[in-house]
């Protein structure tokens, strides 16, 4: 019996903390979160070269094989740095859905390339209907011979500005069930793509619009067997579901320190404002929630292992838990701040955003609780 | 992350088991009361302690204390192990908790060997209660402002003062009471921890009736009550730092995170039967919110336990924890129970036999017991000024 992470474990989230302090820390994350495109190709380069990109991916690939705990350690640190990085976006989601969708070919062709960072992917899966269910699947691709065509648009695709590679999902028979759901893989440079920027108020992570219009796929750009990729896809999600609510552990964490550290400083009434009650227990109220979620988490990120349903059950849990508390504590650091946590000066705020953005994206605490309650059975 | 037990650790699990189906009491009344302390008459009184015996006998209370003290060293994993049976097949709870729980291993930590070959053998068979006398009228939770005076008398200690709240005195055999030995010194310095036989000349225990209508607290006054100097457990003014090891242990004991999922399961079972406004009570979208919500606070603070638990095999200490299970654990059972009353409806308040009434009545009991809870061993507010003080490093107030 050992519940907690291993001593590599450890030493990972030591080692990426220190890391993230040195090359991501909050004069970075502005000048990113400020820029035009939102992204630092040295800072990528510079997460690459720790070999983080290929974690998710088998060794016989060039990877480092870990598993979803081990990301979910490095996640932590990203969150708690608001790391802008495709992170999320590359080295778990399209790698994950790579890793378990596409054939050995495939594999052979994209997997060494993300593992190293040389290459980006991103995942594109909902539309204007914005639900996370087969029926949320909508745009129909034709075959036309031997080839495929596809036209209509995804929304709220993560870092698509700088992938390289598209994984969208996409309906090859009609229908708004299970079946039908077929993964293509798109590369950037494919005629008929157009990206529109989404300007959400989370700057550190950027979301777009995706138009395809009559694009032409080849077979081997399938991904998995047609119309059978919903199940890849419920996969993945659990995955997201656990990397985001990990970020978001971390971002709690960092967040509630900064309302500790300044409270401890910043006087009122002639004591440090951290001495009045009111602000100790709203501090201490957001840690008694931070510490048992991240129990929570890594039991989530562990069970991803195993069987599929308590997969599913745990990656809820974890994603409706670390939305509602990653929320209140931002809200509750930015109120310990007063004024100066309303600044775009001050660096609350970034957390502030990106809590909230978190707990939206993949499902919203609503939706996981549902699935957890029609997981159980009742 | 390896959360399967060894194969020995499991084959005690069955043990456990095979023990219990022989030996668990039918439903049965006289051991009713789920966690409720109070054990109102004396047929309940007997029925629980035959029970303790019982599982004493089989060498399953205390498991891990010292062989030498009547335990078993069992490791942290048996003890889980046994604790989890023990819960989730609703075994009636052991009367001698307060002993078993806080005194014992007080002693264990901090009493002389005398001491402990007096009263840890008693405390194992139930043969002797106890029962916690901190609380005064004057000192609920500023507890270090206690007033309960005692004086050395040659070789006895003759304490005069009044204690309130005090569980289980009206039938306990003994007391272990926090005193006040130096008026002069700064209030945490002053107090001493007695062990008082509550049978001594001039303790007067009266029983308050509790909300739930029943007795379970008590007011115990002292009037020149004579306490032999053995029974002083720790330094003579040194009372605070044995009460602090035994505070941790009761905030532990109140935060068993197996009963609250034992209260989790128990509201699930009655959400699937109940139907409410003409249909089943789990079909209700703002229900099945809430359940889930619950089912996701309850299943953290279960693994949050077993990190806990996995912490303490390797020895690392637990820092606050013992608060945060106590504040959040206290208010998760209340919150499951205020849960199975808005399912319930009109039949919610309906208590004990009452017709009509579900599960027993247990439910509005157990409602305001939990509430009790969040207040006993130091209040919600309390233990959130410990976290901040202690684990964020926020300063005292003025
Ligand atoms: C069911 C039950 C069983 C009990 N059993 C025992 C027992 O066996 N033995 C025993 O010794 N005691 C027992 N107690 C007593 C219990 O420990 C006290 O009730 C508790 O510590 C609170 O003290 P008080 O009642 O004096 O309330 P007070 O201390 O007067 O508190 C009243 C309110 O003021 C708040 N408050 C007080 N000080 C502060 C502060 N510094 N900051 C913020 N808020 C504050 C409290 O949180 C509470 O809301 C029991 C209590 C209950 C309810």
């Amino acid at each position: 019996m050992h519940f907690g992470l291993t001593a590599d474990q450890e030493l990972l989230a030591a080692s990426a903390r220190d890391f993230l302090a040195a090359e991501s820390p909050p004069a970075t994350v502005r000048r990113i979160v400020e820029d035009d495109a939102g992204v630092s190709p040295e800072l990528n380069a510079k997460i690459a070269q720790q070999g983080w990109q290929g974690m998710l991916v088998p060794e016989e690939y060039g990877g480092q094989g870990l598993g979803v705990l081990d990301a979910a350690v490095v996640l932590t640190e990203l969150g708690r740095f608001l790391t802008p990085t495709p992170f999320l976006s590359s080295a778990v989601l399209a790698t994950t859905l790579l890793s378990i969708a596409a054939s050995a070919a495939q594999r052979r062709r994209w997997l060494p390339r993300l593992a190293s960072g040389e290459m980006l992917a991103t995942v594109a899966w909902l539309e204007e209907s914005d639900r996370l269910d087969p029926a949320g699947i909508a745009l129909r691709v034709r075959r036309a011979r031997d080839r495929f065509r596809l036209s209509g648009s995804k929304l709220f695709v993560l870092d698509a500005q700088m992938a390289d590679l598209y994984l969208l999902a996409a309906r090859t028979a009609a229908g708004q069930g299970r079946d039908g759901v077929s993964l293509f893989a798109i590369p950037r440079d494919a005629t008929g793509i157009s990206l529109t920027p989404l300007h959400n108020f989370d700057r550190t992570r950027r979301l777009f619009e995706m138009r395809f219009d009559d694009v032409v796929v080849d077979r081997d750009q399938l991904v998995g067997r047609e119309g059978k990729a919903w199940p890849h896809l419920e996969r993945m999600l659990n995955v997201a579901c656990v990397a985001i609510a990990a970020e978001s552990q971390g971002g709690a964490e960092r967040a509630l320190e900064l309302a500790v550290e300044y409270a401890k400083v910043r006087e009122q009434f002639g004591r440090p404002i951290g001495s009045f009650q009111a602000v100790k227990h709203l501090a201490a109220e957001c840690f008694a929630e931070i510490e048992p979620s991240r129990s929570l988490l890594w039991y989530a990120a562990w069970a991803q292992q195993g069987a599929s349903k308590e997969a599913s059950r745990a990656a809820s849990m974890a994603k409706a838990r670390l939305g509602d508390v990653y929320s209140r504590t931002t809200n509750k650091s930015v109120q310990i701040h007063g004024g100066i946590g309303f600044t775009w000066e001050h660096d609350v705020h970034f957390w502030f955003k990106r809590a909230k953005s978190n707990e939206v994206l993949f499902g919203g605490p609503d939706f996981h609780r549902e699935r957890v309650a029609a997981l159980s059975g009742w | 992350m390896d959360l399967s037990f060894s194969k020995e650790d499991e084959k005690f699990r069955r043990e456990v088991r095979a023990w219990l189906r022989r030996h668990l009491p039918r439903r049965n009344d006289a051991l009713e009361g789920g966690e409720d302390l109070s054990y109102d008459s004396p047929e309940r009184i007997s029925a629980a302690k035959a029970w303790q015996r019982t599982v004493h006998d089989a060498g399953y209370v205390a498991i891990g204390w010292p062989k030498e003290f009547g335990g078993q060293e069992a490791s942290i994993e048996r003890q889980s192990i046994l604790n989890e049976e023990m819960v989730l097949h609703r075994a009636p709870g052991l009367i001698g908790h307060l002993g078993l729980r806080m005194l014992g291993p007080t002693l264990i930590q901090c009493g002389t060997e005398a001491q402990r070959r007096r009263f840890l053998p008693k405390i194992l068979t139930a043969d002797e209660l106890w029962c916690q006398g901190y609380s005064e009228p004057g000192s609920g939770s500023d507890l270090a402002s206690l007033k309960t005076r005692a004086e050395l008398d040659g070789d006895s200690f003759v304490v005069n003062g009044q204690k309130v709240w005090t569980s289980t005195a009206q039938y306990a055999d003994w007391m272990f009471c926090l005193v006040r030995t130096d008026p002069e010194a700064p209030k945490h310095r002053g107090i001493s921890y007695l062990l008082i036989d509550m049978k001594s000349p001039g303790i007067e225990v009266r029983p308050l009736v509790q909300m739930t209508g029943r007795a379970g607290f008590n007011e115990v006054f002292f009037t020149d009550v004579r306490v032999p100097r053995e029974n002083l457990v720790g330094e003579l003014h040194g009372g605070w730092t044995v009460a602090n090891s035994t505070l941790a242990f009761e905030r532990n004991m109140l935060a068993s995170t197996t009963r609250t999922q034992q209260l989790m399961d128990d509201l699930l079972g009655l959400a699937r039967r109940r139907t409410r406004n003409g249909s089943k009570v789990t079909r209700c979208p703002a229900t099945r919110q809430k359940l889930a919500d619950l089912v996701i606070r309850v299943e953290a603070m279960r693994y949050h336990s077993l990190q806990q638990l996995s912490d303490e095999i390797q020895g690392r200490r637990g820092g606050v924890s013992a608060s945060i299970n106590k504040l959040v654990t206290t208010e998760l059972n209340h919150d499951i129970c205020a849960a199975a009353l808005d399912i319930l409806g009109d039949y919610g308040p309906l208590m004990g036999r009452t017709p009509h009434a579900e599960d027993r009545g247990t439910w509005p009991k157990d409602w305001m017991f939990t509430l009790g809870m969040i207040i006993g061993g130091g209040t919600s507010q309390i233990q959130k000024n410990i976290i901040s003080e202690r684990a964020l490093g926020l300063p005292r107030g003025a």
